[in-house]
């Protein structure tokens, strides 16, 4: 076995490996790029090296820098962990080359399955089952063109070299191919450098069943049963589970066999993921692609399985045999996984960026969390914006989900927008409890999943106000003891006025329903302590708690007992209750003073990005509605629109370059102005 | 320290009926305050509103820190003075913390005769000003005035306590260092327009404050030009071109930001020059002092039971126990902050006055604070304590009281008549702070005993010349001058004409003297140099 392993990732995955390799008694070395000097990944590693700069290409795609850092840790292997490099036969050799073990397949391995079209060829002489599809080498427009009409519409159009879901596009008609083409091969070059495409008959009711499969160096491979990963939006997984529900024994074994013969056909060893499209009414499945990695869900699989996949590819990698044969393994129970991502559910999944203010995670039993940041740590806009993997095991699916609804209850996170919500209405859809799964699961049930969160009760409204009467009091403590004069009574946040009750009002508007209206809330501090407070709808309640350097809060409300996480930075406040969480802001009327000069436009970069294109000339004359300009941000395309009638006066920024978020990137005038 | 054992029960019959009764003066004291904050009434506040201005009172609490208390001054100036309502006088005045410093801001009401000022209007700004000045304490100024009331004006503008001694105090204190902050929220006309002039810094507000010394209808009037408000004297005027104002504001919370800003950067710092302790709470509910005061104003109870529920810890170390009972001295603390207490128990003898004397010598030697409850019908009368001496020891007090320098509040719990409202430390003797009990008597005797004086001369008269006087006749005679002392002694007519601060809840006295010596503190305490005592 190794002494000492470099993990070549970062993140969750960098820290769930830098578990196992300890539990085993491997030292690791993490490395890192500017942007992550502090990250998570670098502080529970045994040694960490910088490799570049913030941009994934210059750091954690560097295959120099990372080998060098190897090498001078002295590490014997590399864990490659999934993303950046770990599907790249180059790097692959490169290690082979510095004397490095590569923890993952062997080079031909991945080549052989890193350009779709190659491997459905190949799987095809392996006898196994493909969507009827084009994966030729000739992409010359009208061929793609003919053969998506002799495939038949709706057809898919995919990056040869891409997964993930990027420079994925769909052609529901003849009409829509060449722009769909057009928007796919783009994607497909700037995320991949390779913009070459195949197409696909488009399923119409597919469910994503893959399944783990595992390999050593002396022939032995096996299947670790499968995962289900319909619960997809825009081909990125959001839920995931083991077993499949609704999957029969003899179905698990005909798909566990086929994958484990395309594993063998092209010589595979270690940890590989065999994708499938599985047609429930007609009993059929589809080879879709290989993934010769550790896959993001694979917690499921080591939740129902009780096994350590990281600890079998660190085995396997050092030479050693499988630890278990197939008829060793066993499903135990079932499992289920999230990806909780910093992310506006409202505003079309929008990556958020910032600082996490608040964190915590549910803990106990059957419930496990693997994450990468920590409270005061920040979504960056570089990498990906997953905050952790939240994975439920019950003894069985409903036991799970239920398990999984608690646990994703108890999940707090302050300071960003994230698809916590999302997840928790997913969780309890009952076509999901029901199993009625496929891919387009999401699309489906959008409006549900989608709708507006309720405005928030007059009970989190209460207690909102309260925590923020409680920090404020807090606070002038503080600020008392530490001043020249701290027994002050004028330093008492108890409102006290002469020869009448002491009244206050706030105002709060919701941040996390769109438009929400400001509420006033009016306060009257109770002689003794506490406050009494209404909220303009006859509404009314005694309040009195206490809240704790951390947040914690704790009171009565009305007869109520009530106790939640309390969060405040800047002038917005996050509450977490039992059951939810809350953002508000705080509508101070001193500082909306300022806001008053609002500029026009909308035509703002809504986060940090690059400018990718210009669509009009200036000086021309728009629509409202009409594309103007492309941003690519967070690795996805978006064009902002006009947004009226109006001219478009002068770009600000030229293509390609970097913009933050908010800047005015159009000179607008709109018509009338 | 000496921790005050309570005399009384509160079980008793007695400590019902006298709760009550003083539930009552205090309900009629929240009513008749509630009634004043309505302001010029619901119509003038609509329109005000309208405009898109904050009520003054908002305005106040917008300004100040969050949650903190607010000190209001003279709330019921000129209260039933006038032949029409002018709540407040048509401005109000206060003590705040803005960004974390006290000050006095005084704001106009608009919605009272259009901020316009009243004779006691001029008082209670002046007065205002007064606190700022003795206690150090920045002044923000928010203008919302059309100026002098005309048909007022002999009483409002050419006297040296008049409309002028505004201007006067702004150009005084800032020679002091006292920043002088002005925030035009309205208009600022004729005189008013100095008020932002005189001021270190002034802010206006867009479409909304204006300033010139004549209005459009005086211009129109002496030259013939006709012009708006807002192109005569508006923001727009008086920032980009006058620079009589050096802050432009979009609106009312912008412009209090603003002020919070330069209060915020007038690098001041507090330095209480006393020895502090953590404050602690009295032992025994402050609410109790309800059922302590007698409903007989004659009826004697021990001051002592009040003193415990106004300091810290309930405790109390007397100075001269046994000498001069009737006047209580002692050291204690109120907030942490060490105070002399002058309480009287009874009325004034020669030694009681002698111990006052001594006790505020020491005070002074030391830089303590004093505070009076002041509860007197006066100084001890008849051939004994003439001959005693009694006028050149009550002259002991007096003279001690008025020339003592540490800070000075006086609270009247009882009755404040004669010379001993003089040596309790009464209105001309300079309290940083007065405040009366809404149960408070205040006059030059009780009404009694100037109707049984008047009556006395009278009968005198009557009887030297040989004819009599009947009981019925004698009493046609007293009744109505009882009745004109009772209600010229009572304290809503004394607050109304500003011989206060403000008439408070008996239970909040420890609230109101913790932040009127809190306040106070922003003033070094001076060396006292006494005049001479005659022996």
């Amino acid at each position: 076995m190794f002494s000492k392993i470099l993990i070549a990732n970062r993140g969750e995955i960098a820290c769930r490996i830098v578990r196992t390799a300890r539990r085993m008694g491997i030292a690791t070395v993490t490395v890192y790029s500017d942007a992550d000097r502090d990250a998570m990944h670098v502080a529970v590693a045994d040694e960490a090296y910088r490799i570049g700069p913030p941009s994934a290409r210059d750091s954690y795609l560097n295959v120099e820098s990372i080998v060098a850092a190897a090498k001078r840790a002295g590490a014997e292997a590399i864990h490659p962990g999934y993303g950046f490099l770990s599907e790249n036969a180059a790097f692959a050799d490169a290690c082979a080359a510095a004397g490095l073990v590569f923890i993952g397949p062997p080079a031909s391995a991945i080549r052989a399955m890193g350009g779709k079209s190659e491997a459905k060829a190949l799987m095809d002489k392996a006898g196994i089952p493909l969507v009827p599809g084009y994966h030729g080498v000739d992409q010359s427009p009208h061929i793609l063109a003919e053969q998506a009409e002799l495939i038949g519409y709706p057809v898919l159009i995919k990056a040869s070299a891409g997964g993930g879901g990027r420079g994925m596009k769909v052609a529901a008609q003849a009409s829509e191919f060449a722009s769909q083409l057009a928007s796919a091969k783009r994607e497909a070059a700037s995320s991949f450098g390779d913009d070459r495409v195949l197409i696909e008959k488009y399923l119409e009711h597919p469910r994503h069943v893959e399944i783990q499969v595992f390999a050593d160096s002396h022939a032995n491979c096996v299947y670790l049963f499968e995962r289900d990963c319909s619960i997809q939006r825009r081909h990125q997984k959001v839920i995931e589970e083991a077993p499949a529900p609704n999957f029969s024994p003899d179905m698990r074994e005909r798909m566990g066999r086929a994958a484990v013969e395309a594993a063998r056909a092209i010589g595979y060893v270690g940890a590989g993921t065999i994708e499938f499209l599985y047609d429930a009414a007609a009993g059929q499945f589809y080879f879709m692609e290989m993934n010769t990695r550790l896959q993001v869900e694979h917690p499921v699989t080591e939740m129902i399985t009780g096994l350590d996949l990281v600890e079998w590819q660190l085995r396997v990698a050092a030479g050693e045999t499988l630890p278990l044969s197939q008829n060793d393994l066993t499903i135990s129970g079932h499992a289920i996984e999230a990806r909780l991502y910093a992310e506006d559910p409202g505003r079309g999944f929008l990556p958020q960026t910032g600082r996490l203010t608040h964190l915590a995670f549910p803990s106990g039993e059957n419930v496990r969390v693997d994450t990468g940041v920590r409270a005061g740590d920040s979504i960056s806009v570089y990498y990906d914006p997953m905050i952790a993997k939240l994975i439920a095991w019950g003894p069985d699916r409903d036991a799970a989900i239920h398990r999984f609804g608690v646990a994703l209850a108890e999940t707090r996170v302050g300071g960003l927008k994230t698809n916590i919500g999302f997840l928790a209405r997913l969780a309890n859809h009952a076509a999901f409890k029901a199993a009625d799964l496929d891919t387009r699961f999401i699309e489906r049930h959008n409006d549900d999943l989608l709708k507006r969160p309720l405005p928030a009760s007059d009970a989190a409204f209460a207690l909102a106000a309260l925590g923020l009467l409680l920090a404020r009091t807090e606070e002038a403590h503080r600020a008392a003891r530490a001043s020249s004069d701290p027994s002050s009574p004028w330093a008492h946040s108890n409102g006290w006025r002469l020869d009448d009750e002491a009244r206050d009002e706030l105002r709060l508007r919701e941040v996390s329903v769109e438009n929400a209206e400001e509420k006033k809330i009016d306060v009257v501090y109770r002689r003794g302590g506490g406050w009494r407070i209404a909220l303009g709808n006859g509404s009314a309640f005694d309040a009195q708690g206490e809240i704790a350097a951390d947040g914690e809060l704790t009171g009565t409300i009305g007869d109520e007992k009530v106790s939640a996480v309390w969060k405040s930075a800047g002038n917005e406040i996050t509450l977490f209750t039992k059951t939810e969480s809350r953002r508000f802001a705080i509508v101070d009327r001193l500082q909306g003073a300022d806001a008053a000069q609002v500029s026009g436009g909308s035509l703002v970069a809504p986060m940090p990005g690059r400018v990718i294109s210009l669509l009009v000339e200036p000086g021309t004359h728009v629509e409202a509605n009409q594309p103007v300009v492309v941003l690519e941000a967070m690795k996805m395309e978006h064009t902002l629109r006009a947004p009226s009638q109006g001219t478009v006066v002068a770009f600000r920024y030229a293509a390609g370059e970097q913009v933050d978020e908010g800047a005015e990137l159009v000179d607008f005038r709109a018509d009338g102005n | 320290m000496t921790v005050l054992k309570s005399t009384i029960d509160i079980r008793s019959a007695d400590f019902g009926k006298n709760s009550e009764t003083m539930r009552g003066l205090v309900a009629d004291l929240h009513a008749t305050v509630s009634q004043i904050k309505q302001g010029g009434g619901a119509r003038a506040r609509e329109r005000h509103l309208s405009r898109g201005k904050l009520l003054p009172r908002d305005r106040v609490r917008t300004l100040l820190d969050p949650g903190t208390p607010y000190l209001e001054l003279s709330q019921l100036a000129a209260h039933n003075v006038y032949d029409e309502p002018i709540p407040a006088a048509g401005i109000l005045t206060g003590i705040g913390r803005v960004s974390g410093r006290e000050c006095v801001i005084v704001a106009n009401d608009a919605t009272v005769k259009g901020g316009t000022y009243y004779p006691l209007t001029v008082k209670k700004h002046l007065r205002a000003q007064e606190i700022a000045r003795e206690n150090n304490l920045p002044c923000i100024y928010l203008v919302d005035s059309g100026g002098a009331n005309l048909p007022n004006q002999d009483q409002v503008f050419p006297d040296r306590e008049h409309f002028g001694r505004i201007f006067y105090n702004q150009a005084t204190m800032s020679a002091t260092g006292i920043p002088q902050i002005a925030c035009v929220m309205g208009s600022c006309t004729a005189g008013g327009a100095y008020v932002p002039a005189m001021s270190d810094e002034a802010i206006i507000v867009k479409n909304q404050g204006t300033i010139f010394l004549g209005g459009p209808p005086l211009v129109k009037a002496a030259t013939g030009e006709v012009v708006s408000p807002e192109d005569l004297g508006g923001a727009d005027v008086h920032s980009r071109i006058s620079g009589v104002t050096d802050h432009y504001a979009l609106n009312d919370a912008h412009a209090l930001s603003i002020v919070r800003q330069i209060i915020g950067n007038l690098n001041r710092y507090k330095q209480p020059d006393i020895a502090l302790q953590p404050a602690r709470e009295p032992l025994h509910e402050e609410g109790e002092i309800y059922g302590i005061i007698p409903n007989d104003v004659r009826k004697p109870y021990d001051v002592r039971d009040v003193i415990a529920r106004v300091v810290d810890g309930s405790e109390l170390d007397e100075f001269k126990a046994l000498y001069g009972t009737t006047l209580v001295c002692g050291f204690a603390r109120i907030f942490g902050y060490p105070v002399g207490i002058i309480a009287n128990n009874g009325i004034l003898f020669s030694e009681s006055a002698l111990k006052g004397a001594h006790f505020i010598e020491l005070c002074c030697q030391r830089g303590i604070p004093l505070v009076f409850l002041q509860n007197i019908t006066g100084f001890m009368v008849g051939r004994k304590y003439e001959s005693g001496g009694i006028a050149k020891d009550g002259a002991k007090l007096v003279t001690a009281v008025a020339c003592a320098k540490v800070p000075k509040f006086t609270v009247i719990i009882g009755g404040s008549f004669g010379a001993g409202n003089y040596g309790m430390c009464g209105r001309a003797y300079g309290p940083r702070f007065l405040w009366m009990w809404p149960n408070a008597r205040i006059s030059v005797m009780g009404g009694e005993q100037a109707a049984s004086v008047l009556a006395q001369v009278r009968r005198d008269n009557i009887e030297a010349a040989g004819k009599t006087w009947s009981a019925e006749e004698e009493e046609a005679m007293k009744a109505p001058l009882r009745a004109q002392f009772e209600h010229e002694g009572h304290p809503y007519y004394a607050s109304a004409r500003l011989w206060d601060d403000g008439v408070i809840d008996p239970a909040e006295t420890r609230m109101v003297l913790g932040l009127s010596i809190s306040a106070a503190l922003n003033a070094p305490i001076q060396p006292t140099r006494f005049g001479v005592f005659r022996m």
